[in-house]
């Protein structure tokens, strides 16, 4: 079975997060790292890997991104991945969700022309955009089915089965491979790369692939071309911290209560 | 005018609030028509509650042939009406399955998406609120149908009587929409208190409450609140995921946010950062969260919370 992995490489979400002067996000000022919501996709990849018996699972990391977001790629395979494809081209800088999910159609589609692909694991959005989308829109582009937000995943053969916290109720949703999966964080802590995994990952195949080895179009992908546009980014003022009261024998309770009836909320 | 598509938010033929959010947002852009993805027998019901808030037609999509299919087929059933009617753009609301339609949907369109609209003026131009809610970001579609999802909250329902007219769709749903099975579905029990997501006000819990969510849930009862969680609430399972607060739970933006024994990491912030007022209890006076509070008490929530629920109750008489 071929599992691939989407991992996306984000600016620190405890930095400070900016946006450049054309409107798209800072990826260079802050600090990037593998967006800790792929993690879980990763983590759930090798345990499946696990469950399987290892030999007969391969599990590939694939990220698109600038130069330096092949770390995320690196931080996969020092988890545990097998191999890692990083495609990177000056012209997808600026893409949305939508050039995006173009861009990793068709290099799993390029990957499952070598070997078939089964399982294309997503986590649940990237903590950057946090858009959520990306996993449904592969879908859409392979017309492969998706079971996405998943919190525990069953397989047995090609079927595979996931709980769902969705908006209303708690599904169980199936489908058989090949699928798109996506997982929450609700599936299970995330492991640390180990000593022997780091050393590991220096010797693990990491393919670096352009728009062209894909396929793509420059001229569909990119800023320019996006079919969305952002108009103005504005920092929001920060919130100004007001009154701070310590607690001694129940004034707390007192003045948050005259607080609250200040505000006319009781 | 053009049609504007509103992708009805009901369970099971239950209208949900956001449902009237976005045909008020839709009258600003066009004329706005509801589609009911539902049982068609409960269609009825929804008609005459959408008319009320400006939809000039409903668009009935009985759903026999997709209530079994996680998300695909009803991507399927926009896209024909999308076709059908030429419209002008497509609101959907902003929940889990909601984006997940709009993903697909963008893609068979060959349409521009924004997600999580926090407002949507003529153009249409959106807002967000990204990066925890440090940035407001102002954007448009520019290619093929807009298609928005639109958060709760994002508008004050205005009614306003439309014509109602109802018109049967079938919708043709492909074998491979069909992919995904929905196998079965537990709906989440109420917990008679005010929906998260639509409350005015919302108390929360963290690894503060040491698992006795007993004094947070009474002092929401008593400002008729909801009850929320930090993320570290929820991992040691005192409470369920769908009350979480935050970056991989719900974002909320209530008139006022009360965090209790929640040090108010960056995730946490992302959810309600934006909420008018915000109060915390906590009994480290260096918590991060007293940094973004109107009003914070340095104390115990274990004695602060029953206190102060006792004085309102008191003063509500
Ligand atoms: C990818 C990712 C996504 C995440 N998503 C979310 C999310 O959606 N939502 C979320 O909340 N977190 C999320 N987190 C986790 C987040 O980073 C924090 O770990 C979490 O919010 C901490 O919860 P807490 O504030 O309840 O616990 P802590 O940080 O442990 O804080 C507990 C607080 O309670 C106070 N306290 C203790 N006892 C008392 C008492 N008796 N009375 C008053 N105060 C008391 C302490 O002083 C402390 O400030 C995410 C993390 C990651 C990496």
């Amino acid at each position: 079975m071929n599992i691939i992995v989407c991992v996306k490489h984000v600016p620190d979400a405890t930095a400070d997060r900016k946006f450049e002067d054309d409107n798209t996000v800072d990826r260079v000022g802050v600090d990037g790292l593998l967006s800790e919501l792929d993690e879980y996709a990763v983590e759930q990849a090798l345990q499946l890997k696990e469950k399987a018996g290892d030999s007969e699972v391969e599990v590939t990391a694939l990220c698109v991104g600038p130069e330096k977001a092949v770390d995320a790629v690196r931080k996969a395979l020092q988890m545990g991945a097998d191999k890692g494809i990083h495609v990177v081209d000056d012209a997808i800088a600026g893409s949305d969700a939508i050039g995006t999910s173009l861009v990793l159609a068709k290099a799993v589609e390029k990957a499952g022309a070598e070997s078939k692909v089964d399982i294309v694991l997503c986590g649940m959005a990237s903590t950057d955009a946090a858009m959520s989308v990306v996993p449904a829109m592969l879908a859409e582009r392979l017309s492969w089915p998706q079971v996405t937000m998943a919190s525990v995943i069953e397989s047995q053969g090609d079927q595979v089965r996931i709980k769902r916290d969705g908006d209303t109720a708690t599904e169980v949703i199936g489908a058989s491979m090949p699928l798109v999966l996506s997982v929450t964080d609700q599936s299970g802590e995330a492991r640390y790369p180990s000593f022997k995994g780091i050393m590991a990952a220096k010797k693990k195949p990491l393919d670096t692939w352009s728009l062209s080895d894909l396929g793509v179009d420059a001229g569909d992908v990119g800023l320019s071309v996006a079919w969305t546009e952002v108009e103005e980014t504005t920092a929001r003022p920060p919130r100004s911290q007001g009154e701070i009261v310590k607690d001694e024998d129940g004034s707390g309770a007192t003045a948050l209560t005259e607080f609250l009836a200040s505000k006319k909320f009781i | 005018m053009s049609e504007v598509l509103v992708l009805v938010d009901h369970l099971d033929g239950a209208v949900r609030k956001p449902t009237y959010e976005l045909l008020t947002i839709a009258k600003r852009l066009g004329e706005p028509s509801a589609v009911f993805i539902g049982d068609g027998a409960k269609a009825s019901d929804v008609v005459d509650k959408v008319k009320k808030y400006g939809a000039e037609k409903v668009y009935v999509v009985d759903d026999a042939q997709i209530k079994g299919y996680l998300v695909a087929p009803k991507a399927e059933a926009l896209q024909q009406l999308a076709e059908k009617t030429s419209a002008s753009a497509i609101l959907i609301p902003s929940t889990i399955e909601g984006k997940e339609i709009a993903g697909r949907l963008a893609i068979k369109l060959g349409s521009g998406l924004i997600t999580d609209a926090v407002d949507v003026q003529e153009g249409p131009v959106t807002t967000q609120s990204v990066f925890a809610g440090s940035y407001t970001v102002t954007a448009k579609v520019t290619k093929g149908t807009p298609i928005i999802t639109v958060k709760p909250n994002s508008a004050t329902p205005e009614e306003s009587e439309g014509a109602g007219t109802v018109e049967e769709f079938t919708a043709e749903v492909s074998d491979a929409a069909k992919g995904a099975q929905i196998v079965a579905s537990q709906p989440r029990k109420a917990s008679g208190r005010p929906d998260l997501n639509e409350a005015a006000i919302v108390v929360s819990g963290g690894r503060g409450t040491g698992g006795d969510f007993a004094p947070i849930e009474e002092f929401a009862d008593a400002l008729g609140g909801a009850v929320g969680a930090s993320r570290a609430a929820v991992d040691s399972g005192w409470i369920g995921h769908a009350f979480q607060v935050g970056q991989t739970g719900k974002t909320v933006s209530p008139q006022l946010y009360v965090a209790a024994g929640i040090s108010g990491a960056i995730q946490h912030r992302a959810g309600m950062q934006t909420s008018k007022t915000i109060v915390a209890v906590n009994k480290d006076e260096e918590a991060p969260i007293f940094e973004l509070v109107d009003f914070g008490v340095v104390g115990d929530l274990k004695t602060v919370l029953p206190a102060a629920t006792e004085a309102v109750n008191q003063r509500k008489g």
